[in-house]
């Protein structure tokens, strides 16, 4: 069993939005059609995107922590969005977990998106069909491309490597290490979704200083400044020198 | 949720429909018993019977304005064994076509007994039509409360009262229609339906009551810092990502104040409770099918406030996430 998956590092994310412009930019130019975007330079835009970043405030002034926090489709292992579909439309795929909206088969009810706790599912208000993150599923198998490029569009985009893309099955996965390794964690686990995208936590690097690494042990008089020179013929501290 | 015009009229015409046949029904089977002076069948039966599947057909046009691609409509029957929408879009159709058959059974006189129930009560083919229009109607109220009341993060409709208050809200509804139906068809039996409104209608203010004030008291179990990972009480949104609106920010809430929804909610609790049952007791004095009409219309128009009221105020997680532009 397969299930690719992001793995998310907000300890890096600097909120540049690279990810859901790149996203936007391949999906919007794939087989399936554009994604619409209505009014992009005008009062109210709009549009279909399939990643957003956001941006919270964690604590109150002065002890604050600015998070910025991208969200897609977390290709959940028990997707709610799925059961609920009345067509079929809505699928997870058995070969690789993806979770994947069949846009001939979406009669656009809306209701895959009312069974979303995580609000990642937007209707395209012009094809009138629902759509969401594909994983980039027509980048990841593309044999024309070299393998290296063979990830996702915002992944290959993001310019902290905050964005690591691999199998969750499979424990020894860069993505899996990452997640034993650095407290990778599922959002709203409340709901029993199991979301295969994690989110490696904010980190902060403290140093640990003990009373003790403050006083020298091997001054216990606190005597600080030079110590006196030794005369000549006496012994030296190091037993070597005398000056 | 922002509802959804489509939607509101969906499920309000095909409950008032789906309770005027139960009513119908139940007329028959009391009938039978001689519990009530039997009716005309063409005039009484298959009318009503043509009348609940006009709401029933009005209610299914209405659910296509909530659809993207209407044309693919028939799709939706696919998943049954997973989706409750599906199976409404199942059951819907096959309890019309039982309606009307039942209707067109009493129109055309299927009424030479099959066979007898002990104590010589003849059974014809119209009553075994009619109690299978019941089940289905049965499964046709489940069908479209499930659709609602399976969202388990949906706090607010995720309890079995959505279902028990879709079955009494579509059963007074309809009852209510069958006693200003029956004041100018069957006036005899006025006063049996006018009770059984009466009934259904406290009946259906008691359980809606109830998810009330179970709603109220309702703590979210997500909160910020669930939906982003920080254990921290106090996390603020700075930017929900883009300047402008979305399908997150329309869909999912209604854009009212909270005083807005308040009057809302007094409006359906009175609307839709006391005043038809007020109107309902005068015009089963009166005797007068208009006043019954009306009452009936004035009780529609509290359910699809009630309506209305089921949507917005269920609370969706995803809100959680956009709550701040910028």
């Amino acid at each position: 069993m397969t299930q690719l998956a992001l793995v998310i590092d907000l300890n890096v994310c600097v909120g540049c939005h690279a990810c859901v412009t790149s996203c936007k930019e391949w999906n919007t130019s794939g087989a399936a059609g554009y994604l619409s975007d209505d009014r992009p330079y005008d009062a109210d835009p709009t549009g279909c995107f399939f990643n957003r970043v956001q941006t919270f405030e964690v604590g109150a002034f002065p002890d604050t922590q600015t998070v910025h926090f991208p969200k897609s489709c977390l290709h959940c292992e028990e997707p709610p969005c799925v059961p609920v579909c009345p067509t079929g439309a809505s699928y997870k795929r058995a070969e690789d977990g993806i979770v994947l909206v069949d846009y001939d088969k979406c009669i656009g009810c809306k209701y895959c998106s009312w069974a979303c706790p995580y609000g990642v599912r937007e209707l395209d208000e012009h094809q009138k069909v629902m759509k969401k993150c594909t994983l980039c599923v027509d980048r990841i198998y593309d044999e024309k491309l070299p393998e290296r490029e063979r990830k996702p569009a915002c992944v290959l985009a993001c310019p902290t490597n905050a964005r690591l893309y691999g199998d969750i099955h499979d424990p020894d996965s860069q993505v899996s290490q990452a997640i034993r390794e650095n407290a990778g964690y599922q959002l709203m686990p409340e709901w029993g979704t199991h979301p295969a995208n994690h989110y490696l936590p904010r980190r902060k690097t403290v140093i640990r200083i003990h009373a003790d690494e403050l006083q020298r042990a091997d001054n216990p008089l606190k005597i600080d400044g030079k110590l006196p020179k030794p005369a000549l013929k006496e012994p030296s501290l190091d037993d070597v020198t005398s000056w | 949720m922002n509802p959804a015009f489509s939607v509101i009229f969906l499920t309000t015409l095909i409950g008032a429909g789906q309770g005027l046949f139960l009513a119908l029904y139940t007329g028959q089977v009391y009938a039978l018993f001689d519990l009530l002076p039997a009716q005309d069948s063409r005039s009484f039966y298959a009318v009503g019977s043509a009348i609940a599947l006009a709401f029933l057909a009005a209610g299914l046009v209405a659910s296509f304005f909530h659809l993207g691609h209407p044309e693919r409509a028939w799709r939706s029957a696919a998943m049954w064994r997973t989706s409750w929408l599906s199976r409404e879009v199942i059951v819907l159709p096959a309890f019309m076509g039982t309606v009307f058959l039942y209707g067109a059974g009493h129109w055309l006189g299927w009424q030479s007994p099959l066979f007898s129930l002990p104590g010589g009560y003849p059974v014809d083919a119209t009553l075994l039509l009619g109690a299978a229009g019941t089940l289905l109607c049965f499964g046709l109220f489940i069908c479209t409360a499930m659709i609602y009341a399976c969202l388990k993060f949906l706090r607010e409709w995720h309890t079995p009262l959505t279902v028990i208050n879709y079955i009494l809200l579509g059963g007074a509804s309809g009852f209510v229609l069958a006693t200003a139906f029956s004041a100018a068809a069957a006036p005899a039996a006025s006063g049996f339906f006018g009770g059984w409104a009466a009934v259904l209608t406290l009946g259906a203010l008691t359980s809606r009551g109830a998810s009330l004030v179970r709603n109220t008291r309702l703590k979210p179990r997500s909160t910020l810092a669930t939906a982003i990972g920080v254990r921290h009480p106090r996390i603020v949104q700075k930017s929900q990502g883009f300047m402008g609106g979305s399908f997150n920010t329309r869909e999912f809430f209604h854009g009212r104040s909270k005083a807005f929804l308040g009057g809302v909610k007094w409006g359906f609790l009175v609307l839709a409770f006391p005043v038809p049952l007020l109107v309902l007791a005068a015009g089963l004095a009166a005797g007068s099918p208009a006043i019954l009409g009306g009452a009936f219309l004035v009780q529609y128009l509290g359910l699809m406030a009630e309506r209305w009221f089921f949507f917005a105020q269920a609370n969706h997680p995803q809100n959680l996430y956009y709550q701040a532009i910028s």
